[in-house]
């Protein structure tokens, strides 16, 4: 038995790991223990809450969790040392529907102050003054009192009763922490017409916007492909609209395409191209006929599309470009020698070197397209037929105040997000290193 | 003589013609005011024409390349101002005289120019298809170099110009967009001024600032530990955390809005920018240990073996080998990082409600009512965008650099 387990040992390397690299090893998570901390802090904790968060019924307002509110005056007028005041503590309840328990108050008696006679529930020790108001109904009032005389000390000082605040303590239902529990905001969202509508606006936004940037950054490629003077500005200026504030190409935009004093609506108006001008980010559709079929074009989202692939082109762009210049020219040197004319040589040579990262860039693009928010939110708010998924966690978050609805659809936002990456990982090219 | 090509070179030289025709037309009235009319059928069939003569000067070689240029450059004039009956642009000569010169110069010499560049070697007789495809992506390229110079530019002259205008000269012709001299440099620059004096921007710039160099210098303390630990260090679940990083940043920000809304607001963190240095860090840690990391396995690990050997500890190795080796890389992260602090909005709008704290995204977003007029909308716009754009052109190489390796959050 012994002579056996030796033999074990002795015949292999060793098993588990040893004191060294166990060291190598506390030392890397204490390296990560930081990074860890905060994204599962402001990451993946925020994720899990929304789930917990969108199956309560909580509103904006709940966040402010009820409590008593104090104010403390001095009555009666004292003019001189000796004279009776009295100390008023008007309480309220700032909830009309909440009840709160074991509410103390508790306060400072001001300096120059004696205490003669107090309201029930209270105690004196020193000149620390505690209440005990136990329970208080929803919309409650009330008020404490203590009567006692001045000196001079007293009526010296300016606003005595001012000098320490006085302390409210006591527990409410905080809707966000107990255990009551609805799936009134997830019927509600999926029985609102207007979510599969938003849904496929997504959806359109979404892969036309992916599409848009994709083609658009393939033929800024083609054209920085080959080496001229002022091919470095030309890169620097193409990276402009990717690397400026949203904030600050949205604007532009909408003072651009604004229907009274936009530039655009002018010039095509007063060259007669146009009768009257177009509310580019205001009208949802233009209605015209097709082979006598009346047919709807969306303009408004076609806009907001068409920001989406301007502002993002500059990224495909950059990664094609890179991996452009990375195909080795001996390829197209032996196709030109065959007599390949450059469109063949683009079609059968280039496209397919540039497949991996193409499809690499629509994968991301297209997640990253889905999870936008800022452009739309500030083009259009979310009107005219442009409301995505995004902007109505938002809308029925924060503009209709229902905070659990909100966070209703950004389950939905995340559990469409989980499909789109599981794909991602199932489908992306290894080589391309991403 | 082929139809085939015929139809081709005439194809190039109304399209050139047309181009040439309806940008410059566009940029004439732009900088002066006027609308312009440009005559795009005249100038097409100018194209058309001249761009025949040459070809045919080209097939028969008589004459050296420039006489050919030169004659077909006359004929483009003349036919222009023949067809358009000497107004090009639909203006009469007495107008803006100065311009429509320098606009037709630069009609005559574009043209001509694109037509010699797209149709050199090109023929009246049968041309092969590799020759008629090499004169298609000469129009495509230079048409497309046409087109993507102004998407990119004219929203950026449009923001710049309408910062400069005043409100009264705005609504009478949003067309104008030239610089109005006569009101001197103050009225010129009256909403920036206003801006800086009324609108408390030079506190949003001190604060934009201080949060994005918090941001970055916060990232960098975090991720660089995270970066060598995944990357140099063996420990179990090494190669799930490098992939898992990438996660990360496919998690859309909206979602997490609004539980941090929540738990914000109830802590008091909310209205607060240490609410933003906590939130922004958090979503640019994962993007910069992603990019260390990668640069990190590329550094020999030779240089670090002999540190230790000569009695280094690791942290020792990190600060004196690794970090001075990796300056390039911490640049890049850093300006990147910098970047996505200075351009974010969404938590800036959430978080912030007290004008004493605004960041500049928010101070825009504050002006974005009926009661400020466009041109303040505008200068507040360009106020947020030239120092991002100016560290951008600054460093462009290491920038650059940064958004391929991160492969970058949009």
């Amino acid at each position: 038995m012994n002579t056996k387990s030796q033999a074990d040992a002795s015949s292999g390397p060793p098993k588990g790991i040893g004191p060294m690299q166990r060291r190598e090893m506390w030392l890397a998570y204490l390296m990560l223990a930081p990074t860890f901390a905060i994204i599962l802090m402001i990451v993946a904790g925020p994720l899990l809450a929304n789930f917990w968060i969108s199956v309560k019924p909580v509103q904006l307002a709940d966040l402010r969790p009820p409590t008593v509110l104090v104010n403390e005056r001095v009555r009666g007028r004292p003019k001189a040392p000796g004279d009776e005041a009295r100390l008023e503590y008007r309480l309220r309840n700032s909830s009309q529907d909440e009840e709160i328990r074991n509410v103390t108050l508790s306060d400072v008696v001001p300096e120059g102050f004696t205490v003669t006679s107090h309201s029930e529930g209270c105690s004196l020790n020193g000149s620390k003054m505690t209440c005990d108001l136990g329970m208080v109904a929803p919309g409650w009032r009330g008020d404490v009192e203590l009567v006692g005389t001045v000196s001079q000390a007293f009526l010296d000082a300016n606003r005595p009763e001012r000098a320490s605040e006085p302390v409210i303590t006591g527990d409410a239902n905080n809707v966000l922490t107990n255990f009551e529990f609805t799936f009134e905001n997830f019927s509600r969202i999926f029985s609102a017409d207007e979510f599969w509508s938003v849904l496929r606006i997504t959806f359109y936004y979404t892969i036309f916007g992916t599409g848009g940037a994709l083609v658009l950054g393939l033929f800024a490629a083609q054209l920085l492909n080959t080496a001229f003077p002022g091919r470095g500005v030309l890169r620097g200026l193409f990276l402009f609209p990717y690397v400026s504030p949203v904030i600050a190409v949205a604007f532009t935009w909408v003072v651009l395409f604004d229907p009274f004093s936009g530039t655009l609506n002018a010039l095509l108006t007063k060259m007669g191209v146009i009768a009257d001008p177009i509310n580019f980010f205001g009208q949802r559709a233009i209605e015209f006929s097709f082979l006598g079929i009346p047919m709807e074009f969306p303009l408004a989202l076609t806009t907001v599309i068409a920001f989406e692939a301007w502002r993002y082109f500059p990224l495909s762009f950059l990664f094609i470009l890179a991996r452009m210049q990375s195909i080795n020219t001996d390829m197209y040197e032996a196709a030109e020698m065959d007599g390949a004319t450059p469109l063949q040589q683009f079609w059968y040579l280039s496209l397919p070197q540039l497949m991996g990262i193409l499809s690499v860039l629509f994968l991301l693009r297209f997640i990253w397209t889905f999870n936008k928010f800022d452009d739309i939110f500030l083009l259009t708010g979310g009107n005219a037929g442009t409301r995505t998924l995004t902007v109505d966690v938002y809308e029925q978050g924060f503009a209709l105040s229902n905070l659990g609805a909100g966070a209703a659809v950004a389950v939905v936002v995340f559990v469409v997000l989980v499909t789109f990456a599981t794909l991602f990982i199932r489908f992306s090219p290894k080589e391309e290193g991403l | 003589m082929k139809p085939g090509s015929i139809v081709l070179v005439a194809l190039t030289g109304l399209i050139w013609g047309v181009t040439a025709m309806v940008v410059i037309g566009v940029t004439l009235t732009l900088v002066t005011g006027d609308v312009a009319l440009p005559q795009a059928s005249a100038a097409g069939l100018a194209g058309l024409v001249s761009a025949l003569v040459l070809v045919w000067r080209q097939s028969t070689g008589h004459a050296g390349a420039m006489a050919d240029r030169g004659l077909s450059a006359a004929v483009l004039f003349v036919v222009l101002i023949a067809a358009s009956f000497a107004a090009p642009f639909g203006l009469s000569l007495g107008q803006h005289t100065l311009w429509q010169g320098l606009g037709l110069v630069l009609f005559i010499v574009g043209v001509a120019g694109a037509n010699a560049i797209c149709l050199s070697g090109a023929q009246l007789g049968a041309m092969s298809r590799y020759e008629r495809e090499v004169v298609y992506i000469r129009i495509a390229k230079g048409i497309g170099f046409v087109v993507f110079s102004i998407i990119v530019a004219l929203p950026f002259y449009v923001m710049i110009m309408t910062s400069l205008k005043s409100q009264q000269a705005l609504l009478a012709n949003p067309l104008d967009l030239s610089i109005d001299v006569s009101q001197g440099i103050s009225g010129l620059f009256r909403s920036y001024v206003e801006l800086f004096t009324q609108f408390n921007f030079g506190r949003y710039l001190m604060v934009s600032a201080f949060v994005s160099v918090a941001t970055v210098v916060l990232t960098l303390l975090f991720s660089v530990p995270g970066a060598y630990a995944v990357s140099r260090l063996r420990f179990p679940g090494q190669a799930f955390l490098a992939r898992s990083v990438l996660l990360i940043y496919m998690v859309p920000a909206i979602v997490l809005v609004i539980p941090l809304y929540a738990v914000f607001s109830q802590l008091g963190l909310r209205n607060t920018l240490t609410g933003l240095l906590i939130v922004y860090p958090a979503t640019t840690i994962p993007v910069a240990l992603y990019m260390l990391q990668g640069y990190f396995r590329g550094l020999p690990s030779e240089l670090e073996e002999a540190g230790l050997m000569d009695g280094l500890s690791r942290i020792g190795v990190i600060l004196k080998i690794t970090l001075p080796l990796s300056l390039p890389a911490l640049a890049s992260v850093s300006l990147y990082v910098f970047m996505i602090a200075w351009n974010e909005f969404l938590f800036a709008f959430m978080f912030l409600d007290d004008p004493d704290i605004f960041t500049l995204s928010r101070g825009v977003v504050s002006l974005n009512s009926s009661e400020v007029p466009r041109q303040h909308l505008m200068a507040g716009a360009v106020i947020a965008t030239v120092p991002v754009l100016f560290i951008f052109l600054w460093f462009e190489r290491f920038l650059v650099q940064g958004l391929t390796a991160g492969s970058v959050k949009g």
